[in-house]
């Protein structure tokens, strides 16, 4: 397999972004009928090489070839060529058109769909793909793509990447593709992306779910600050070497968020469908089940109670960290500081004017202790990769002193490393009598709660604590509504 | 290089330069015989647009749809009904500003209570309302002209070293509003609303608090240029607030603050009133007439913002 020619392949690599060194010298071959799985700690460049794939960035040195042929110029290599070559990708962050039909999201991604009766065409097609990967998905083709919840958009989004519009799909890049659909959805992708590689077909995987590359890939590519630092056949690799290469420290699984029994209670709900909802000091609370069915809503009604609308409160009674950060998480124009401090503002002000000193040494401080990858906290937010921009959002909330922290999938994107590290944080900060309420679609961080409430049809249906806190367990209560 | 690095931090050096540019033109018609009455006269008008331009922009930067339409007709109110209450008595100034800066208020409470409590857009809330202000002004002015105190009269036309009152004034709400927007939490809050009103929520900055207040400072602001305007002209008229409804939208955007909201400047509304008021005096020195003058100054405006986003491309 290693023997055939390349489809396509970048040679030597490099990309600066401003004072960000992005990728160092990268070369990768893809070859047909491979998944190949790309992992690398936040900021190791994937995103950056993918971009370099998909023709929508060029490298300041290297080359871009195609399948054999005389070497295409790297100039000559942009987003029509790739996907005249049938290369598709689905993006971390989603790029749908939110405003129109999944239908009509279709026909703008394939030129194939052009022409009379194209929205039945489409539909059709999007319908059939949909089928195909994801039975029993439920997604009407005639829906507003802003109407459906985040992981249907994922579903789609994936969908519309393995359409067959005229132009058949060769190679597929998959970013991060299941970090928002919940465990039975994201088999189901990972399943029939094994069919496509079988036929033929060329995947690139990125995951933080290490046995999610594992079992899927062929081959393993480990990037690490910009270079590559291992390529071998994924048969060679187990989860502790991979996170060995990746240069974590080798941790243990990080310690149960260990309750020291339940302390006072600080917040009650009473949502309209399910179990009541209550919450003690420092206590870490999960909320599990599948995605979309109401973890997020509860969350939104806990801070729409508690966070001031016309008077800031000196003492904050909540803080959130956003899931999805476009939307509700980045300040766009903004450096990286003042998106990290916007949370803390009455504790920075004096007389109603910002201190500083007293910012620079918050940021400074929290760029330490959660590692954002930055030379300089003055940077432009959108400078950062994915993951340490969710960095920031998680040091925004723990800036503040608020007793009660929200956390609405926070991980989306985060690597390995400052998982641990996370978790770390939020276990010393718990012991501090902070409480925590963490919705996550991983179910590894489900078990690191003090108490986890499963979730079904827009109400709670299960609450399970200490060791009854089990992937079946929770699973069982998610699917059949009761533990 | 070096030049275009300065402007992609400095938004607002195109409308200075601009403005400088015209003037030096304009003086270029005279011989440089009227360069100092020039400047006092562009100090002069370019003030008012100002004090109206610094509220407006504080309403825009918080975010795509927010602003003010109803500054001309608060002018109006304020400016008629605290003359008519100070009835010329020298006694009654102090009432007068009072009364001027609160109908500002009470207009912008108004404002944001239609915003919010029927969540009619603030294009139309704003002008809808302006239209009840607008009558009420009418209704308690019924074609009066009363006469400002004496002492306010030549305060609002008279200059301190050269230069006129009413530029010192507006140059001292220039500062305070420069340190609001660029120093204080208020200013962070109101930028943050304007990059992501959900992200802003979710950081916990109190949403509707802020934006209550900037409707509310913009109308007081509003409400205090009536009143410097009328006791300038020596009265208020009905239709004294109507250049500046354009006026206080197009300071902002030639300034160089982003139609889009969350970022905004504050020296570039100076550069961009003076520019706007030059612009006018230069096509009369040349001796245009008022269609052509028109036509031009659409051109000229057009043509500064245009210089401004290429700026940008280029920075980015």
């Amino acid at each position: 397999m290693n023997e055939q020619t390349p489809i396509l392949s970048v040679s030597d690599a490099r990309v600066r972004f401003g004072e960000v060194v992005a990728l160092d010298g990268v070369s990768l071959a893809l070859s047909a009928g491979e998944c190949i799985g790309l992992v690398g700690h936040n900021g190791a460049g994937k995103s950056t090489l993918v971009g370099i794939l998909n023709g929508g960035l060029v490298p300041q040195e290297g080359r871009v070839e195609v399948s054999g042929k005389a070497a295409v110029q790297t100039a000559g290599w942009d987003v029509a060529t790739a996907r005249a070559l049938g290369l598709r990708c689905v993006f971390q962050e989603l790029s749908l058109c939110p405003n129109l039909t999944v239908a009509e999201n279709a026909r703008l991604m394939h030129e194939g769909l052009a022409g009379g009766a194209w929205r039945a065409r489409a539909r059709a097609l999007v319908s059939k793909t949909l089928d195909e990967i994801f039975p029993g998905h439920g997604i009407d083709p005639r829906a507003t793509v802003s109407m459906l919840p985040i992981a249907r958009r994922q579903m789609v989004e994936i969908a519309l990447a393995f359409c067959d519009a005229g132009t058949p799909p060769g190679i597929v890049i998959l970013d991060e593709p299941t970090s928002s659909l919940d465990a039975g959805i994201a088999r189901q992708l990972l399943d029939h992306v094994r069919r496509f590689v079988a036929a033929g077909g060329t995947v690139i995987l990125i995951s933080h779910i290490l046995s999610e590359i594992l079992n899927t890939a062929t081959r393993i590519v480990v990037m690490k600050d910009g270079r590559v630092v291992a390529d071998r056949p994924a048969a060679e690799f187990t989860q502790a070497g991979l996170v060995t290469a990746m240069g974590t420290a080798g941790r243990e699984q990080a310690r149960r968020l260990e309750g020291k029994g339940r302390g006072e209670v600080i917040l009650t709900h009473a949502p309209a469908v399910g179990l009541p909802f209550e919450i003690s000091r420092g206590e870490v609370v999960g909320l599990a089940g599948l995605a979309g069915h109401g973890q997020t809503e509860l969350l939104r009604a806990l801070h729409g109670r508690l966070s001031p609308e016309w008077r800031a409160h000196a003492d904050p009674k909540v803080a959130y960290v956003a899931g999805d950060r476009r939307l509700d998480g980045v300040f766009d124009l903004w450096s990286i500081r003042r998106n990290l401090t916007v949370g803390a503002l009455p504790d920075l002000l004096r007389r109603g004017l910002v201190q500083p000193e007293a910012e620079d040494r918050a940021a400074a401080d929290w760029k330490a202790r959660i590692g954002i990858r930055t030379p300089d906290m003055g940077l432009p937010i959108l400078s950062l990769s994915g993951g340490n921009q969710q960095k920031v959002l998680f040091a925004r909330a723990l800036l503040t002193r608020a007793p009660l922290i929200l956390m609405d999938d926070p991980m989306r994107g985060v690597d390995v490393g400052t998982k641990q590290e996370v978790y770390e944080i939020i276990r010393a900060e718990a012991e501090k009598g902070r409480s925590f309420v963490w919705y996550s679609t991983e179910m590894e961080e489900m078990e690191l709660c003090d108490r986890v409430l499963v979730f079904r049809d827009g109400g709670i249906v299960a609450e399970l604590t200490g060791a009854s806190i089990t992937e079946e367990a929770i699973l069982a209560a998610s699917f059949l509504g009761a533990a | 290089m070096t030049f275009l690095r300065m402007t992609a931090s400095r938004p607002w050096l195109w409308a200075w330069i601009a403005a400088v540019a015209v003037f030096g033109i304009t003086i270029a018609a005279t011989a440089g015989a009227s360069a100092a009455g020039l400047a006092q006269a562009a100090f002069t008008f370019a003030a008012f647009s100002v004090i109206v331009g610094l509220g407006q922009m504080f309403v825009i930067t918080l975010g795509p749809g927010n602003i003010d339409l109803s500054i001309p007709a608060t002018m109006t109110l304020a400016g008629t009904v605290s003359l008519k209450l100070m009835d010329g008595q020298e006694a009654m100034i102090l009432p007068g500003i009072l009364v001027a800066l609160g109908i500002g208020a009470c207009v912008g409470v108004l404002n944001y209570t239609l915003i919010r409590a029927l969540r009619i857009p603030p294009i139309i809330a704003t002008l809808a309302l302006s239209f009840i202000v607008q009558s009420t002004a009418i209704w308690t002015n019924r074609g009066l002209r009363v006469k400002p105190p004496e002492s306010l009269a030549s305060f609002s036309t008279g200059t301190l070293w050269g230069v006129p009152n009413v530029a010192i004034v507006a140059g001292l709400l220039t500062i305070a509003a420069w340190v609001l927007l660029e120093r204080s939490g208020h200013g962070r809050r109101i930028s943050a609303i304007g990059q992501s009103l959900p992200a802003a929520r979710r950081a916990g900055i109190p949403v509707e608090g802020v934006r209550l207040a900037t409707y509310v400072l913009c109308a007081t602001l509003a409400g205090l240029c009536g009143f410097l305007l009328s006791c300038f002209s020596g009265g208020a008229a009905l239709n004294m607030g109507a250049e500046f409804l354009l006026v206080s939208i197009a300071v902002v955007v030639i300034g160089g603050s982003s139609v889009a909201g969350g970022n905004s400047n504050v020296p570039g509304i100076w550069g961009a009133a003076l520019f706007l008021f030059l612009v006018v005096s230069m096509l009369n020195t040349y001796g245009f007439g008022a269609g052509p003058r028109l036509i031009l100054t659409g051109f000229i405006i057009i043509a500064v913002i245009l210089a401004a986003s290429a700026r940008g491309r280029t920075a980015a």
